[in-house]
């Protein structure tokens, strides 16, 4: 069972207060997406063995969603961060260059 | 014979004698046995039957690894099957059965299996029973259930109590033995909170009887003073009889502590499941010792040497009078003397490795013992119990040198490190050539939430088997975890242990290794699965190599042991027969728990009542008082009717649906979701996460809307209102409050954070009222204070004003196509307002009805119910609801995914209404039949039956259903399902079946 921090009320949270929401920092494609794009936007998932950026609530805490850096391998959590982030912070994408040489990125 | 020798047992009280039942028989034992320790001291060997052959089997070991002296235990509701005999603690009065025989354990039909073993090899259960097709349901699947199957299933349920303890610690020690009790009294001196957890009753492990000298201390002693510092010392918790049953992510582990297991009703609960969280796992499982593979090595009175051991010192047993000794290790000499000290007889000890020396070995020859070097056992001799064996060469095919008599035979193939809990995890193992055993890879241990090691092994669990390895491993592990925890290393050094040194295992996994095929289809490797040597071999020859292929074609290494005492082995021989090494062929994979967990401890308090939330309405307790019956809707308990004395439940929803069709009716409408989405922006956002348009909408009216997801599907419905400026009000179903508040949340946290509005869940601070039907008007008119004229509250309007004196916000909003009034008011004065509205309605004829009135009413008028017309793959426009999807927004959730073809194709199944031309009632969920067939050869479908009633109003049935170009084939007959076979007549209809122009809910 995984434990990961909520970033606003810095709770390490045990995995049953949470809910996963998948994939983040994904690009909403609306009405006038063509629709490779639009399906790109709806179905296509990376599905990394390592480094991964993850949405997850805390559904049964402060109800707050929040974004996760996370090896899907070993479990290692990197570092969590706001929801509201366009792309995750420089200092956390350092930190997993520094664990992980030769780490493609996050984009 | 076993029996029970006239002295010794340093864990049984003599003083203390006590009685069970196995078989319906009374046997006598003594407190501090363990229920196969006193069945060998009563005589009684025979304790089950193997699952394919039906063999006779007696024990094997003397722990959680035993794989045949499993028995149903107990009685009514503390029944239990599979429980192993070897650590069941014996209290007096208890109560077993074995298991696996018919008619009885001595005489089993079974038993023909074994003459037929040669025509049920591995994989038998996929090459036999496949021709011809009719004779698996009628033949094979029946003689099959009623003759496999390991133990009986529970009928009654538990009697017990569980319960669920969560906690925190720096360091998890799984395990009591001398590795254990280091590791902790090194923790526990670095002040680290520490939690140690031993599985059996007792402390100290193996060495007690393995005997260890430490720190010139007997190990009995010593164990003894290190749990009087343990005990001192305030951040070590300690437990007996807690299982560490499994590893998990960061850190997080599963513990059975079985407190009343051995005094069934004594104390609750019966076990308790330890949740705990610890920065670092420290295992100090021991080891398990494996048994050789020779020919009828699962004879009863065959038993592991360490077991022998077990029941001489421990328990005052004697396996019989004549032990012999069958080894490729020193360790098994040890048993030699124990028995030779308990004045019983061995006559010789085989030994696989040719030219046998060192200390152990001249020990035992100076005690008379006669030590043959590369030797085997060709085959045991006897059937239900051991007679003798047949001695051949290792190195030969099986030639019988000489026979020697004997009752009972110990064998020890060396030891495997209990690497479970390393494993769980992920851990990753490596092989040691010289001892022939995995132990943990410290390269590649599991990792937590920092990257960082999780768990340390030591002592056996970590491959260091012999006393004076096992403490040093087990301190250098400890000082090694304390470290990675930060704390300061405290002062302290090794105990230092007296210790005799070994000569090296020689690797033996056939024995005699060049046994030709009538013996290898008699060597076991897994008893409790009867899986043979040869079984392995054939698995290899028809080309499963992969290790996890061959276990699920042989079942080597499942069911309730896991393979725990004879994976090894498998492996051995499936890399043999592969022509491989044995790393290459790896293992199988671990999985949590080590021992199977009763299920009552897994449930823990959630059972009853206390299963789930039960959620109930402000109301409640008058609809308890009008006798409603109730049904679950999600978490909740809503009326389903109200039935009167001699009523049924059809009975009672006719009346309601007729009294609110006729003149008032009461609905509890409470647990409609009831969102507050407010601020600058609050418009904007609705608009996005609803079809329609909801920014447009003047504040004191009210607008149906649709939620879709992205993916443009119907996920929900309801009124919003808008209640000022900024503020809107959105009801959801009963179901979706929750996860539509979700969804919003969702969408304005992580898409358009920017936007100004906040969300707020109301659903239970309100109390909701309908007040439906023609008299409804009267009715709020006698209690006063509101005018609730149509001029003053027009439909699809609200206000807010005082009924009767209750605050209260009206809806003009109808789910029943009557006159209608949603009475929404704080929870608090809901029950009181419902009492005044029953009456001051009484002469006006008011009745409450319930959910299946409202259902019915709802399917009157067509209006869609979520869940029913819809499942996840239905879009508005299925549904005639077009109306409500804006054309003029620039976008909404779900409006690109409607412009796909699909979406848009004509040939979609959209709503209609279904009428019985004999005017019955059709079957929920009934499909309508087309011509043809399709590629599955499966006849076509051209639509299907969504929601179908009795309508009272119409006296007839009435349905919904999605049917291929439905409104396009109005007036069209069709055939549906009649759930008898054969199908039944309908017209397609308008799914409106009542009030089609609206007049009755608008007036």
């Amino acid at each position: 069972m995984l434990m990961l921090t909520c970033p606003y009320c810095g709770i390490k949270a045990d995995e049953t207060e949470l809910t996963p929401g998948g994939e983040a920092h994904l690009t909403r494609f609306g009405p006038e997406a063509s629709d490779e794009d639009f399906e790109s936007y709806l179905f296509q998932r990376k599905n990394p063995k390592g480094v991964h950026f993850e949405r997850w609530r805390h559904a049964y805490g402060c109800g707050k969603w929040f974004l996760a850096a996370r090896d899907t391998a070993t479990l290692e959590v990197f570092g969590t961060y706001p929801a509201q982030s366009k792309a995750p912070p420089k200092r956390l994408l350092t930190a997993i260059r520094r664990k992980r040489p030769g780490w493609e990125g996050w984009e | 014979m076993s029996t029970r020798l006239a002295s010794g047992g340093r864990l049984i009280d003599r003083e203390t004698p006590i009685h069970f039942l196995f078989n319906g028989r009374k046997f006598p034992g003594y407190a501090g046995d363990t229920l196969a320790s006193a069945l060998l001291g009563a005589g009684q060997q025979l304790m089950g039957r193997s699952f394919k052959y039906h063999r006779p089997r007696s024990v094997v070991a003397s722990g959680h690894e035993e794989p045949n002296a499993l028995v149903n235990l107990g009685d009514g509701g503390r029944f239990e099957p599979n429980q192993r005999a070897t650590v069941t603690e014996l209290y007096d009065g208890l109560e077993a059965r074995s298991q696996n025989h018919w008619p009885s354990l001595e005489m089993d039909i079974g038993a023909l299996n074994d003459l037929a073993a040669r025509f049920l090899p591995a994989g038998f259960y996929y090459k036999t029973f496949i021709h011809p097709r009719w004779a698996w349901k009628h033949l094979f699947e029946p003689v099959i259930r009623r003759s496999a199957g390991l133990g009986r299933a529970p009928v009654e349920r538990d009697a017990d109590r569980y319960e669920h303890y969560h906690t925190h610690c720096d360091l998890l020690i799984a395990g009591g033995g001398i590795a254990g009790l280091q590791a902790a009294l090194v923790a526990g001196r670095a002040g680290l909170s520490v939690l140690l957890l031993e599985q059996s009753p007792h402390w100290g492990g193996r060495s007690p009887v393995d005997g260890a000298t430490i720190d010139g201390a007997e190990a009995d002693d010593w164990v003894k003073i290190a749990l009087q510092e343990l005990e001192s010392l305030d951040n070590v918790r300690l437990r007996l009889r807690c299982q560490v049953a499994g590893l998990y992510d960061h850190g997080y582990a599963l513990a059975v502590e079985r407190l009343a297991d051995h005094q069934p009703g004594a104390i609750p609960p019966r076990q308790r499941l330890w949740r705990i969280r610890a920065r670092h796992v420290l295992t100090a499982t021991g080891a398990i010792e494996r048994p050789l593979a020779f020919a009828s090595n699962d004879t009863p009175g065959v038993m592991l040497a360490s077991a022998v051991r077990d029941y001489v010192v421990n328990w005052g047993v004697s396996p019989g009078d004549r032990t012999v000794i069958v080894t490729n290790n020193d360790d098994a000499y040890r048993t030699a003397i124990a028995l030779h000290e308990a004045g019983l007889v061995v006559p010789m000890v085989v030994d696989a490795r040719p030219g046998v020396g060192g200390p152990l070995a001249e020990t035992v020859r100076a005690l008379g013992i006669r030590v043959e070097s590369g030797k085997a056992i060709a085959k045991v001799l006897g059937g239900k119990s051991v007679g003798g064996v047949a001695i051949a060469a290792q190195a030969g095919e099986g030639a019988v040198l000489e026979t020697v008599p004997c009752e009972a035979v110990a064998m020890s193939g060396g030891w495997s490190p209990v690497v479970h809990l390393w494993s769980h995890c992920g851990g990753k193992l490596i092989w040691d050539e010289v001892s022939a055993l995995f132990r943990p890879d410290p390269a590649r241990p599991p990792t937590g939430a920092d990257g960082s090691a999780m768990v340390t092994p030591a002592g056996s669990a970590n491959g260091a088997l012999l006393a004076d390895a096992v403490l040093a491993d087990a301190d250098a592990q400890a000082r090694a975890a304390v470290k990675a925890l930060g704390a300061r290393l405290p002062k302290s050094a090794v105990p230092q242990v007296e210790t005799v040194a070994e000569q090296p295992l020689a690797a033996t996994w056939i024995m005699p290794q060049g046994a030709g095929p009538a013996l290898r289809a008699k060597m076991w490797l897994d008893f409790q699965n009867d899986v043979k040597v040869s079984d392995v071999q054939l698995a290899a020859q028809e080309g499963y190599a992969s290790v996890e292929h061959a276990k699920r074609y042989t079942t080597l290494g499942m069911a309730t042991d896991q393979g725990k005492l004879s994976n090894i082995n498998g492996l051995a021989v499936l890399a043999g027969a592969l022509d491989q090494r044995i790393p290459s062929v790896g293992t199988t994979t671990f999985r949590p728990p080590y021992t199977p967990l009763t299920m009552g401890t897994i449930a823990g308090e959630a059972r009853g009542v206390l299963f789930q939330p039960l959620r109930k309405t402000a109301l409640h307790s008058a609809h308890e008082a009008a006798r409603a019956d109730f049904e679950p809707v999600g978490q909740w308990r809503r009326p389903y009717c109200y039935p009167r004395p001699g009523e049924d439940r059809q009975a009672a929803v006719v009346r309601e649906v007729k009294n609110t069709r006729q003149a008032v009716g009461l609905l509890d409408a409470s647990t409609l979701g009831k969102i507050i989405v407010s601020g600058p922006d609050a418009g904007r956002f609705l608009d996005m996460i609803y079809t329609n348009m909801m920014s447009t909408l003047a504040p004191g009216k009210c607008r149906y809307g649709l939620i879709c997801s992205e993916n443009g599907f119907l996920i929900d419905d309801g009124v919003v209102a808008r209640i000022d400026e900024q503020t809107w009000l959105c009801h959801t179903t009963t179901g979706g409050a929750e996860r539509i508040h979700g969804h919003m949340e969702d969408w304005l946290q992580c898409e358009w954070w920017d936007w100004q509005v906040h969300t707020a869940n109301v659903t239970e601070q309100f109390a909701q009222i309908g007040v439906v039907g023609p008299k409804a008007r009267l009715l709020l008119e006698t209690l006063g204070g509101m005018d609730v004229s149509k001029e003053a509250l027009p439909f699809m309007h609200w206000a807010d004003g005082r009924l009767g004196g209750f605050p209260v916000r009206v809806y003009r909003i109808s789910f029943s196509g009557e006159l209608s009034y949603e009475i929404a008011l704080p929870a608090s004065q809901g029950l009181a307002l419902w009492q005044r509205l029953m009456a001051a309605g009484e002469e006006l004829g008011v009745m409450p009805y319930g959910t299946e009135a409202l259902h019915v009413m709802r399917a009157e008028k067509g209006f869609i119910m979520i869940g029913d017309e819809t499942d996840g793959t239905i879009i508005p426009q299925d549904l005639g609801l077009s109306w409500a999807v804006s054309k003029k927004k620039a976008d909404f959730l779900g409006k690109r995914a409607q412009q796909r073809s699909h979406m848009t194709d004509p040939d979609r199944w959209k709503l209609v209404g279904l009428e019985t031309l004999d005017g019955s009632v059709l079957p929920d969920g009934a499909h309508l039949p087309a011509a043809g067939e399709n590629a599955n050869g499966q006849r076509n479908v051209q639509g299907r039956v969504t929601s179908t009633y009795y309508s009272p109003t119409l006296d007839r049935g009435i349905a919904l259903a999605l049917v291929h170009r439905g409104p396009d084939r109005m007036g069209e007959e069709v055939p549906v399902q009649d759930g008898k076979g054969g199908t039944v007549a309908a017209r397609i209809v308008s799914p409106v079946f009542f009030d089609p122009k609206g007049e009755k809910q608008d007036v």
